[in-house]
């Protein structure tokens, strides 16, 4: 009995977060030609030119809403292209792995309600439930996704995929070290990897126990080193359209392609979803879902909220791709290694402080903004670019 | 001339003070503008409902104009043809049948394909015969159909003059009122009024006095 739910649970978040995958598409396309003051695909409707489904849906166009499903089909239908030089067997595993890691990370991570104390009855919205090392399988699993990119890149034979996957190992190896240090400083305030008891740590304190209010640096690094892990736009030099073509993708075409996309779109899913689960508090939210709250339809309401926190910061995401410009390789190294690891290791450091002599946690709060401010007054102070030499002239 | 260490110059980048040093408020700045064009006005144009507005010396397909006997005006005279510079204006003159004029066009064919829509046809014209119109969305199934001949050019002087788009700019050397509104708006004097000559060459104020 416990299997068919589970399966049964497994067959619907599959569905939703690929049917989500193909609408954040739409969404990503909407949101980047609202800001450059353009209207975006607003033309395919759900009759697609045939003419019984065109008098159907009274040929209107339902804002652009049936673009998903027309590029899926295209996709689909599209030639499959396998260049005469690439490496065939590891060509058809890098997507794959894209798509099968990003969706396995899925599993653990919360998508509604889950049980409390207060409630510990409570069904739990989420495929694999209790797995007290939650948050590190996500990241353990996550970032193999870096072999699709990897693997795609040198498969693929040619000069520029490798450049992007090269570009790539060396991104994705830098920004597990601060994702991870991050997300240390949570595990220790609640006491546990497990996803489901830093939700319930979070929901149990109110609105003021959200990890946001004491590890607000935390929050911010994470969200920069998940960006990098996505390679979302101010760090997806990995594909870089101006300077490598594609990238690790060149040489991939028609559902190939798609599936490096279903990937890096589950992913900004998965790294929403545990942003708004580890610093904003889970499904909890003041009055309307709390953990006592039993009123009827309290389940859906929780999974509205946490959807709802996850939709912000996918948003969030999305606009933030307009408003940085790309990092050059060098700047994405030092933000890294000088900037990144270090304030994550100061910030541990407090926070062991504070858990040690049993301080308050609003300590925290004042510790991330000392560290914040205090980076940016050393920043002032040190050189920022290295000294430049001037060759001599040559007479 | 080879470069000398004098000809470098190196540009020092501006030092970033402590607000920019924290990089968080200038990112949030940013985002602001994102979301500020977020709920801008939009500039696309929504093309087959929404028509662009074309000034009307804008260079589209060509026509043949009509005198006030509803004849074609064209001599005949070659002038555009041989102005041409993409060869695509092909006449055959006959013996004028009125008695205003030597000869006619019997066949009069442009090849809208050919053409480079440069307009100079146009300013040959020794008898404002020939007019490029803003009609731009021509469009055809096979390269044939894109040859226009005597007929087609007329019937394209009869729609675009029903229609208002493109009255007749010239009438025998004179200005037509089409010719006030080849001056926009923003460049007339301060009364703004069309038609007065603003922009005429015999007009020998400068550009301040004019109010442009």
């Amino acid at each position: 009995m416990a299997i068919l739910i589970t399966f049964i649970v497994i067959v619907c978040v599959m569905a939703a977060i690929l049917g989500i995958d193909a609408y954040l598409i739409l969404l990503e396309r909407k949101t980047a030609a609202w800001v450059q003051d353009r209207h975006g695909p607003n033309r395919v409707g759900f009759d697609f030119g045939i003419p019984f489904l065109k008098r159907l849906t009274g040929g209107f166009h339902f804002w652009g809403l049936g673009q998903p499903l027309a590029d899926g089909l295209k996709f689909f239908l599209k030639e499959q292209v396998v260049p005469d030089h690439v490496d065939k067997v590891l060509y058809f595993v890098a997507p794959s792995i894209a798509v099968i890691t990003t969706l396995l990370a899925f599993a653990v991570v919360p998508f509604g309600s889950t049980p409390t104390p207060a409630n510990p009855d409570a069904f739990p919205f989420v495929i694999a439930p209790n797995v007290d090392i939650g948050i590190v399988f996500v990241f353990a699993v996550g970032s193999l996704a870096v072999y699709a990119v990897i693997l795609g890149g040198w498969a693929s034979n040619n000069k520029y995929s490798l450049l992007g996957a090269l570009r790539s190992s060396a991104q994705i190896v830098s920004y597990e070290i601060p994702l991870g240090l991050s997300v240390l400083v949570v595990a220790m305030l609640s006491g546990s990897l497990n996803l489901e008891r830093i939700i319930a740590h979070q929901a149990m304190g109110g609105l003021f126990a959200w990890n946001i209010w004491f590890q607000p640096l935390a929050w911010l690094i994470f969200l920069a080193a998940a960006m990098a892990e996505s390679n979302r736009l101010p760090f997806d030099l990995p594909e870089c359209e101006q300077e490598l073509i594609g990238g690790f993708h060149t040489e991939y075409s028609a559902m190939k392609f798609a599936m490096f996309f279903l990937g890096e779109y589950t992913h900004v899913i998965t790294v929403s979803f545990l942003t708004a689960i580890l610093f904003f508090g889970g499904w909890h939210f003041p009055f309307i879902a709390e953990p006592t709250s039993s009123y009827p339809g309290a389940a859906v309401v929780k999974l509205l909220v946490l959807f709802g926190k996850a939709v912000f910061f996918i948003f969030l995401i999305m606009i933030l791709r307009w408003t940085l410009p790309r990092f050059r390789f060098d700047q994405l190294m030092s933000l890294a290694w000088k900037v990144l690891i270090p304030l994550c290791l100061l910030n541990l450091v407090c926070a062991m402080f504070v858990k040690h002599w049993s301080l308050s946690p609003w300590w925290l709060l004042a510790t991330s903004i000392a560290l914040f401010v205090g980076a940016g007054t050393l920043g002032t102070l040190l050189p920022s670019t290295p000294r430049k030499r001037v060759r001599p002239a040559v007479s | 001339m080879p470069m000398t260490e004098k000809d470098v110059r190196w540009v020092k980048e501006p030092r970033m003070g402590f607000w920019e040093k924290l990089y968080v408020p200038a990112v949030v700045q940013g985002l602001g503008t994102t979301l500020s064009h977020l709920f801008g006005p939009r500039v696309t144009q929504q093309f087959p409902e929404e028509r662009p507005r074309l000034p009307p010396n804008y260079r589209g397909v060509h026509r043949l104009n009509r005198d006030e006997q509803n004849r074609v005006k064209c001599v005949a005279c070659y002038l555009c043809s041989t102005a041409c510079p993409a060869h695509c204006i092909d006449i055959v003159a006959a013996p004028s049948p009125w008695p205003d004029r030597e000869k006619y066009p019997e066949s009069f064919v442009i090849d809208e394909l050919r053409c480079i829509y440069c307009g100079m046809c146009e300013e040959a014209c020794p008898v404002d015969a020939i007019e490029l119109t803003t009609l731009f969305d021509l469009t055809g199934l096979t390269r044939r159909e894109m040859l226009f001949d005597k007929e087609k050019l007329l019937s394209v002087f009869d729609e675009t003059v029903k229609a208002g788009t493109d009255p007749v700019r010239t009438h025998r050397g004179r200005l037509g009122p089409a010719s006030d509104t080849l001056v926009p708006p923003a460049r007339l004097g301060p009364s703004g009024a069309v038609g007065t000559n603003a922009s005429h060459p015999s007009d020998n104020r400068t550009l301040k006095e004019r109010g442009v």
